[in-house]
């Protein structure tokens, strides 16, 4: 009788503490997920900051070059349209699972950055505007947006990649899929930053 | 205890190795670095000691580099590297700034740390190279045109931290834990008796260490290339702020 009550209760001992071992793995992976979602989170609203200081500079620049080269409508014009598509397309963070959300996001963007760079080509013809100093200023900010964003995309696309790991590594995918996190979306290079853009005269 | 210590070993043994594979981007060891013998020494060192001294009443890492040609590498992803992996500037302040010239290629960069985004804008930084640095190059006149561009930039930084004496208890706090450490080997390699000899390279690569970090202190203004101390990161981390330049 006493033998059996010692079997029975190492048994349950040894379930007890089974049980405790995989919560608190699974706590501990729940929690690692979390830290690594919030990295994520941050990172993204670092490449939101950068695109969202280029939207705001391109009035200004339209504005300049539209005093200087005015026949040069197109071009402008194009750029303003593109910036007004990006204005509508907004991604939050919790999209950021979203392949078609983002890809629409990323589309709208590049689109905004080839009419740029478009723009900016074609102002290298306007002496006027070569020696106005502040559209040199404008085109510098401008630059400078559009490396940073190059270079927060890459630290997004980095975190993103640390995250999707852990989330898809077994057995820890089995609490990420329990608890609902998600593969996340990285940016893909710009087809159209990849070759210099053209310019008809 | 045991796996700690294996772990110091490999840390040890993998830096030098991951600095060779990394070896494209190059290590700044100085604060004014011309691989490309350009400037005098002592030009290199009137430069070495002024960006010396910008550090230490400032904080701000202000750093010089000149190549012959980025070999069709692009200019921002150049610098960006350059500038992260020496870890210029402090850590929790971001401010250091890398002032790139690539000569054959007859391109330049300045390249601004998150900290100081603010002192020396994008905007200010493009004009430094348009207005002040630019003219003298075209001449050929490369140290004038060097020294006013870095003038420029430590007095748009100027001002914006001060030194308040973090990367001086920096160097008090690093002795301190090697010479735990080596407490701890010490202890650990008598319990072990004869086993000893087996570990015996590590402590001497600890007190090597050591013995480099604090010759840093007293050695700076060391010449382009040669030697040790001069330049060492402090941590910085950079998002790619800054304007490139041509002339």
């Amino acid at each position: 009788m006493k033998k059996g009550w010692i079997i029975a209760l190492s048994v349950i001992a040894v379930i007890v503490l089974v049980i405790v071992l995989v919560v608190s793995w699974g706590v501990r992976n729940y929690n690692n997920f979390v830290g690594l979602n919030e990295g994520v989170n941050q990172a993204w609203s670092q490449v939101e900051n950068q695109y969202q200081r280029r939207f705001d500079l391109i009035p200004n620049l339209v504005s300049t070059v539209k005093g200087v080269a005015e026949f040069e409508k197109e071009t402008y014009t194009a750029v303003t349209e593109a910036r007004a598509k990006v204005g509508q397309i907004r991604l939050s963070a919790d999209q950021l699972g979203d392949p078609q959300a983002f890809q629409k996001f990323q589309q709208a963007q590049d689109g905004l950055s080839s009419a740029l760079s478009r723009l900016l080509v074609v102002s290298e013809n306007y002496p006027q505007l070569k020696a106005n100093e502040n559209f040199l200023q404008l085109q510098a900010q401008l630059e400078g947006t559009e490396n940073r964003i190059s270079v927060e995309r890459m630290k997004f696309n980095q975190v993103v990649q640390d995250y999707n790991t852990q989330i898809k590594r077994f057995p820890a995918a089995i609490i990420a899929n329990f608890t609902g996190f998600k593969e996340k979306q990285y940016f893909a290079a710009a087809e159209s930053a990849q070759q210099a853009p053209k310019v008809e005269f | 205890m045991c796996r700690v210590l294996r772990r110091q070993i490999y840390f040890l043994l993998f830096v030098p190795i991951l600095l060779l594979a990394q070896s494209e981007i190059p290590v700044l060891k100085n604060y004014a670095n011309d691989f490309t013998r350009t400037f005098k020494k002592s030009e290199l060192y009137t430069m070495n000691s002024a960006l010396k001294q910008f550090d230490d009443s400032t904080s701000n890492q202000l750093v010089f580099l000149m190549i012959n040609s980025l070999e069709g590498y692009p200019l921002e992803n150049f610098t960006y590297e350059t500038a992260s992996r020496n870890k210029i500037g402090a850590q929790k302040k971001n401010n250091g700034v890398l002032f790139f010239v690539a000569k054959e290629d007859r391109k330049m960069r300045i390249e601004v740390g998150y900290g100081l985004e603010g002192a020396l804008p994008d905007a200010l930084a493009s004009s430094i190279l348009r207005n002040e640095v630019k003219p003298y190059f075209k001449k050929g006149e490369y140290f004038a045109g060097v020294s006013i561009g870095l003038d420029a930039i430590m007095k748009a930084t100027r001002g914006e931290y001060s030194n308040d004496q973090e990367t001086d208890t920096d160097e008090i706090k690093f002795p301190f834990i090697y010479i735990i450490l080596i407490l701890i080997f010490i202890s650990l390699f008598r319990k072990k008796g004869g086993k000893g000899g087996g570990g015996g390279l590590l402590p001497w690569l600890i007190i090597s260490s050591m013995g480099s970090k604090g010759g840093s202190k007293s050695n700076w203004g060391g010449f382009g290339g040669g030697g040790f101390g001069g330049f060492s990161g402090g941590g910085g981390s950079f998002g790619g702020g800054g304007s490139s330049g041509s002339w």
